[in-house]
C-alpha cells in the first residue's frame, strides 16, 4: 500500500463538531433512527454528541482496526447505553445500528470537502472511517442482541419464580404445588425456594404436590428425589401428593423409587402431616342438621 | 483481555496449592471470583466445593501444584474457569478414578466425580509420570 | 486439647464447627469426641455446621466417621444448621451422610436426640440421613 498519511479525522471532528452533529442528526432522522417517535430529538442529539467526543479521542490514536482496544472503550460504552435504551424501547436492531452508520454520509462529505483534490488520500481516509464505523455498527447490533437476551432471561427467571410458590399450610407444614414440567433449571429454583422457606418457618414437613406436573419420567423422578434429599438435610420430611393413577402406573413400570410417602391428594397428605406432628382435628360440638 | 478460541479471559490469578492451608486460600479466592462474576449463592457454593475437592486432591495425591482462576466470557455468558495442575505421579486408570466412589469411602474417585457433577464443564488430563491437569468451569446463565 | 470446643448439654455433646477444617484438626476432633462420649456417657452428639459455607467430601467423610464411632458407642449423631446452598450442593455432589440425622437447629436437634434415645433399649428404627 502507498505511504500512510496521518489521519485527519480527529481534526475534522474537532473543528466541525457543530455542523457534523447537525448533519448527522438530520441523516439519522431521515433513515429512521427515531423509530416511530419513541426517541426524542434531544436524546438523539445528546447520544450523538457523546459518541462524537468519544470517537475523536479514539481516532487520535490511529488504531482503526481493533474496536475492542482500550482506546475505544468510551465509544463502546456510549454504544452499549444507546443499545440498551433502544432494546428496552422495542426498536429493531437495524434502527439501532442506523445510529452509527448514518454518520458516514456527513463524515464522507466533510472528507471530500477537505481532501477531495487528493484521491489517494481521500480513499485512505474513507477506508479508515468505513472500517471503524462498520465495526462499531456491528458492535452496536451485538450489544443490542445481548440486551434483548438479558431481558428475556430476566423475564424467564421471574416466570420461574412466580410459578413456584411455597405455602405455609399450618405451623410446621409447607406445601409446594408444582405446575408445569420439572426440568433441572426449575428444580434449582424449587429447591432454593423450598429450603429458604423451611428455614424461615422452621417447617418439619413439606408436601410436594405434583398434580400440575404433566409427566413423571426417570428424570423428573430424579429431580423430585433430589429435592426431597435436600429438604431432609434441612431437617424436613417430604410427602409427595397429587399422584394420578396413570403416574402411579408409570412409576411402577419404570421401576422408580421415590423414597418417600406419596398420596393421591394434598388433603390426604395434609392429614398425614398433622398426624405426624401429633396434631388432630376435632369436632367442637353438635353438628348442624343440614348436610 | 485475552482471547482463546471463543473464550475471552477477563481476569486471571494464580495460586500455589501446596498445603492444607492453601486449600482454605483456594476456597476464599474462588469464592471471591465467583461473586465478581455475578454468581448467586448456590452457584458460588457449587463452584467452591468443586474447587475444594480438586485442591485437596492436588495436595494429597499430586504432591502440590498450582491453580489458575479465570473469569471468562463466551458470547453472552460469563463464568469462572479453574485449572489445577501438578507434576505428581499422575493417574494410571482415569476411568476408575472418575467412577463414583462415595460408598467405598476414600480415594480419588470421590473428589473427581463429585467435582465433575458440580461443574458445567470438566476435563482432566493425566498419565503416570506426567502429572495431572484438571480444568473445570461454571457459567452464570 | 482440640481447638474446637465440645460442650455438654444434658446427656448430649454439642460441637460447633466454626473454622475451616484441615486434616489435623479433623482428626483431633474425631479423637476428642470419641473420648468425650465415653467419659461423659453421652447418648447424643450434635454437630452444628451453621458456620460452614461449604461441605466437601472431606468434611462429609469426617461427619460419617463421627456418626459411625458414635453408633458403636450407642450414641446418636445429629447434624444441625446446614445452610440451604450447602444442602443443595451436597445433593448435587452425591455425598450421602450415612448414619447422620439432620435437624434445622440446635433446639430441634436436641428434640430429635431425646426422641431417638427415649425409645426402648435396643430400638434401632431410625431414619437414615
Amino acid at each position: 500500500m502507498a505511504q500512510r498519511h496521518a489521519t485527519i479525522i480527529p481534526r475534522l471532528l474537532a473543528e466541525n463538531e457543530q455542523a457534523l452533529l447537525r448533519d448527522w442528526v438530520a441523516s439519522q432522522k431521515k433513515s429512521g433512527a427515531l423509530g416511530s417517535g419513541q426517541i426524542s430529538e434531544a436524546e438523539l442529539a445528546d447520544n450523538s454528541h457523546r459518541l462524537l467526543s468519544a470517537l475523536r479521542g479514539g481516532a487520535a490514536t490511529e488504531q482503526f482496526e481493533d474496536v475492542e482496544a482500550p482506546v475505544w472503550d468510551q465509544s463502546r460504552t456510549v454504544l452499549e447505553e444507546v443499545s440498551r435504551s433502544r432494546a428496552t424501547l422495542g426498536l429493531t436492531p437495524a434502527e439501532t445500528a442506523t445510529f452509527v452508520f448514518s454518520l458516514k454520509e456527513p463524515l464522507f462529505a466533510l472528507l471530500r470537502q477537505e481532501i477531495g483534490k487528493d484521491p489517494d488520500r481521500l480513499a485512505e481516509e474513507i477506508w479508515r472511517a468505513t472500517l471503524l464505523l462498520d465495526k462499531l455498527g456491528l458492535y452496536t447490533v451485538e450489544a443490542f442482541q445481548k440486551n434483548r437476551e438479558d431481558i428475556i432471561r430476566r423475564q424467564q427467571q421471574e416466570l420461574l419464580e412466580l410459578s413456584t410458590p411455597v405455602v405455609r399450610l399450618w405451623e410446621g407444614v409447607l406445601a409446594l404445588p408444582l405446575i408445569g414440567t420439572l426440568d433441572s433449571a426449575r428444580t434449582q429454583i424449587v429447591m432454593e425456594s423450598l429450603l429458604e422457606e423451611i428455614v424461615t418457618s422452621e417447617a418439619e414437613i413439606a408436601i410436594i404436590d405434583i398434580t400440575g406436573v404433566p409427566t413423571v419420567d426417570t428424570l423428573v423422578a430424579q429431580h423430585l428425589i433430589k429435592t426431597v434429599a435436600a429438604a431432609r438435610l434441612m431437617g424436613a420430611d417430604c410427602i409427595i401428593s397429587g399422584i394420578r393413577p396413570q403416574i402411579a402406573q408409570t412409576i411402577v413400570h419404570l421401576g422408580l423409587e421415590l423414597g418417600v410417602v406419596s398420596k393421591a391428594t394434598m388433603a390426604d397428605a395434609f392429614a398425614l402431616a398433622l398426624r405426624q406432628l401429633g396434631k388432630a382435628v376435632v369436632d367442637r360440638g353438635p353438628a348442624r342438621q343440614e348436610v | 483481555m485475552a482471547k482463546r478460541g471463543r473464550l475471552v479471559v477477563e481476569k486471571g490469578e494464580t495460586i500455589a496449592v501446596l498445603s492444607s492451608d492453601d486449600v482454605v486460600r483456594v476456597r476464599q479466592a474462588v469464592r471471591a471470583r465467583a461473586i465478581e462474576a455475578g454468581f448467586g449463592i448456590v452457584d458460588q457454593t457449587k463452584l467452591v466445593t468443586a474447587a475444594s475437592e480438586i485442591a485437596r486432591n492436588t495436595v494429597d495425591y499430586g504432591g502440590g501444584g498450582t491453580l489458575l482462576i479465570e473469569i471468562v466470557r463466551e458470547g453472552a455468558r460469563r463464568g469462572v474457569q479453574l485449572t489445577f495442575s501438578d507434576n505428581g505421579p499422575g493417574i494410571a486408570d482415569l476411568k476408575t478414578a472418575m467412577t463414583d466412589g462415595y460408598t467405598t469411602g476414600g480415594g480419588l474417585g470421590l473428589g473427581l466425580s463429585g467435582a465433575k457433577r458440580l461443574s458445567n464443564e470438566f476435563s482432566i488430563e493425566s498419565a503416570p509420570g506426567k502429572g495431572t491437569t484438571v480444568t473445570l468451569a461454571r457459567w452464570k446463565l | 486439647m482440640a481447638e474446637i470446643p465440645v460442650l455438654k448439654i444434658g446427656d448430649s455433646l454439642l460441637v460447633s464447627i466454626q473454622v475451616d477444617m484441615h486434616d489435623r484438626l479433623a482428626m483431633e476432633l474425631q479423637d476428642d469426641l470419641t473420648n468425650r462420649i465415653v467419659a461423659e456417657r453421652a447418648r447424643g452428639v450434635m454437630i452444628d455446621i451453621s458456620a460452614l459455607e461449604i461441605v466437601d467430601s472431606f468434611i462429609g467423610r469426617m461427619l460419617n466417621n463421627i456418626a459411625a464411632m458414635s453408633r458403636v458407642l450407642d450414641a446418636v449423631t445429629v447434624v444441625v444448621g446446614m445452610r440451604p446452598a450447602v444442602a443443595i450442593t451436597l445433593v448435587e455432589l452425591g455425598l450421602s451422610l450415612t448414619g447422620v440425622q439432620t435437624a434445622l437447629n440446635v433446639d430441634k436437634g436436641l428434640a430429635l436426640i431425646r426422641k431417638a434415645i427415649g425409645g426402648q433399649e435396643g430400638a434401632l428404627g431410625r431414619r437414615e440421613g
